[in-house]
């Protein structure tokens, strides 16, 4: 395998709560504690997990938006987590993000020239209003909208529409990796397919990488060559895509497959209905957090936190009984 | 005589000349014990048929412009309002989308749910009923909860309050609206396990609003998929999903990635799900249709029955497909 674009190691991302002012906090949300995978160069990952599972937080802690505990984000071998000032500035330039509510992640008073051209401007790659025009031009072109409606404000968009300048403005830098948070979970069914094979064509036309965060398991397999599933800020399972979604190892990967609903009438699956909620991630349950819910628990679950380990050649599973 | 029959509705908001119509001559049977699913995208004037059952539509703006909605034979659109206030909860009852802001938040469940007895069945507004109620809806150590606010408990618990709330005054029939949309998808496969042994053991009627067809598949008897204020196809279910007839449900099933399909490209439907006000003349796919023929633009199709319980607003619905549509 060749050098990886992205290594995340060991990263910890530890919100404090329950702290007043003047006073040290007493318990912390670990929004993800203790994660590490790697992303090769134009490659597509995967992070899939239910609403409060850290997925969210990772892909904003490894662009920046905030800031980690303790691990390791080395891009290209460099860690991002010790940059700051515009050497960070410099390197934003390699990775951006495409975030889920389209309505707000545009400014409302700019218009599209304007938030597809600001990021042009900062890191001075259109110099010029002649070049400057021709670009976010292009840039529109590339995402499937009319280049006439550059002067528009984003309140004239659909929803869709309106993801697609958010793809355009991530595209404006020509960025190595692309976060993409829950891009298309926000948007009309007929209009998700859109949005879909727009990514895929845009990452075949320039080649750059995908994290891909979502919780539909179905479009996650669709787009990625390799998934994660977090659960409670952690991996409990990694490996490649249409394999883990055929035979997934973990039993919560198990149980969130069985749960998506599937229009084929005739399936023969079995589903599998988890007892309760995701515990609360301040006080996680002991050793394998997912064992309260698992029906497959045994004694040493509730003791012992398993670690993640390749049960199958390219496949991991953070449980005691997979294999 | 069926629990409800929806005839020819029309719903307008805003007066004319201005007024913009969300549904367009709607009919729709459901009969007593059986689950209806009503599929649609936003917009697709899905929500506005279900709420307008109970005349829950705040009027204005809403306006009923036509037709009329017969629950158990009685038309809700010319009741008086203590009548209403007699089949809301008594006859029908609703579950939303979002548990989280129907619940209010200053009061403690138990008392939420008490009040819904006070109206419909002050004999039984106890601590002992509420406690069955929830235990009804699987919510455990009830006796525990009655005393809780709904900011101490997890989306999908506060679904399951929303859903004991309802079947408080024993509707006959539960509009549940998106009723898993918010939820996660462990959560939202409990719910709907919930609302299939409530079905069986209750015995109501249920219409089940949702964007997502996997859904109708787990719960509903029958189907009436939804497109810019119309109805374009109804079908049992099962049949639906084997076969889809019209381009439009087609189209969605098409669109939507499988869990067990390859990675072809998806077949996304072109352009988007037409605004309010600004629907396309003749059929209101046209647009966006692989079928559509110059004729489509110009005469809006009707229902047409081409199987024993299927109906689909197509006339060109057998004819072959051209070829796959797929846009950028």
């Amino acid at each position: 395998m060749s050098d990886p674009l992205l290594e995340v190691k060991d990263l910890k991302v530890h919100f404090p709560v329950n702290a007043g002012p003047f006073l040290r906090p007493k318990d912390f949300v670990k929004a993800v504690d203790g994660v590490s995978f790697t992303i090769a160069p134009g490659e597509t990952v995967g992070l899939v997990g239910e609403s409060g599972c850290g997925k969210t937080t990772l892909g904003r802690a490894i662009v920046r938006l905030v800031e980690a505990t303790s691990g390791q984000v080395l891009f290209e071998g460099e860690d991002l987590t010790q940059l700051s000032g515009s050497a960070l500035r410099a390197h934003r330039r390699r990775f951006q993000m495409i975030f889920q509510d389209p309505h707000g992640s545009l400014d409302p008073r700019a218009t599209v020239a304007a938030s597809i051209g600001e990021a042009l401007d900062i890191h001075k790659l259109a110099p010029g209003a002649g070049s400057r025009r021709a670009r976010v031009e292009s840039l529109l072109k590339d995402v499937g909208l009319d280049p006439c409606h550059a002067e528009r404000y984003p309140h004239e968009f659909s929803g869709g529409q309106r993801q697609r300048i958010g793809i355009a403005r991530a595209l404006a830098v020509e960025p190595e990796l692309i976060v993409c948070d829950e891009p298309v979970s926000a948007l009309d069914v007929s209009v998700q397919a859109q949005i879909v094979n727009l990514l895929r064509d845009l990452q075949e036309e320039h080649g750059m990488a995908y994290l891909f965060v979502a919780h539909d398991l179905a479009v996650v397999r669709h787009l990625s060559r390799r998934i994660l599933v977090m659960y409670l800020g952690r991996i409990v399972e990694a490996g490649e895509a249409r394999e883990t979604c055929r035979t997934p190892k973990h039993p919560y990967t198990q149980a969130l497959i069985s749960a998506v609903p599937v229009t084929d009438p005739d399936s023969k699956r079995q589903r599998i209905i988890l007892g309760g909620d995701v515990p609360s991630p301040i006080h996680p349950p002991t050793g394998c957090p997912f064992h309260p819910r698992c029906p497959v628990a045994e004694a040493r679950c509730k003791l012992e936190v398993p670690a993640l380990r390749e049960v199958e050649s390219g496949r991991w599973a953070a449980c005691h009984l997979a294999g | 005589m069926p629990l409800l029959e929806i005839r020819n509705l029309q719903i307008e908001f805003g007066r004319a000349p201005s007024a913009l119509r969300a549904v367009d001559g709607v009919s729709l049977t459901l009969a007593a014990g059986q689950t209806l699913g009503l599929v649609g995208e936003s917009g697709s004037g899905k929500s506005v048929t279900a709420l307008s059952i109970a005349r829950l539509l705040p009027s204005p703006p809403a306006f009923y412009a036509g037709g009329e909605i017969l629950l158990e034979g009685r038309d809700v659109l010319k009741m008086k309002p203590a009548e209403l206030r007699g089949i809301r909860g008594g006859v029908v009852s609703c579950v939303f989308q979002e548990p989280g802001a129907s619940l209010n938040p200053v009061f403690r469940i138990g008392a939420q749910i008490k009040e819904s007895l006070k109206l419909h069945r002050p004999e039984a507004a106890t601590d002992a009923e509420v406690i069955r109620l929830l235990k009804l809806v699987g919510i455990p150590a009830p006796e525990a909860r009655l005393k809780s606010y709904p900011h101490e408990m997890s989306g999908g618990m506060q679904q399951r309050v929303m859903i004991a709330m309802a079947l408080a005054p024993r509707p006959k029939l539960l509009v549940a609206d998106e009723p898993t949309t918010a939820l996660d998808v462990t959560i939202q496969a409990q719910i709907i396990e919930l609302l299939a042994r409530l079905r069986g053991q209750l015995g109501m009627a249920i219409l089940l609003i949702t964007h997502n067809l996997g859904i109708v598949g787990d719960l509903a008897d029958q189907v009436a998929v939804m497109y810019a204020g119309q109805i374009v196809e109804t079908a049992p279910a099962l049949d639906l999903l084997r076969q889809p007839l019209h381009p439009y449900t087609q189209a969605l099933m098409n669109s939507v990635p499988r869990m067990d399909g390859d990675a072809r490209r998806l077949q996304a439907i072109p352009g988007g799900v037409p605004q309010l006000g600004a629907w396309p003349s003749g059929c209101h796919f046209h647009p966006r249709c692989p079928r559509a023929q110059p004729a489509c633009s110009q005469t809006a199709p009707n229902l047409l029955e081409v199987a024993p319980g299927r109906q689909v607003r197509c006339p060109f619905w057998n004819s072959p497909v051209p070829r796959p549509h797929d846009a950028k």
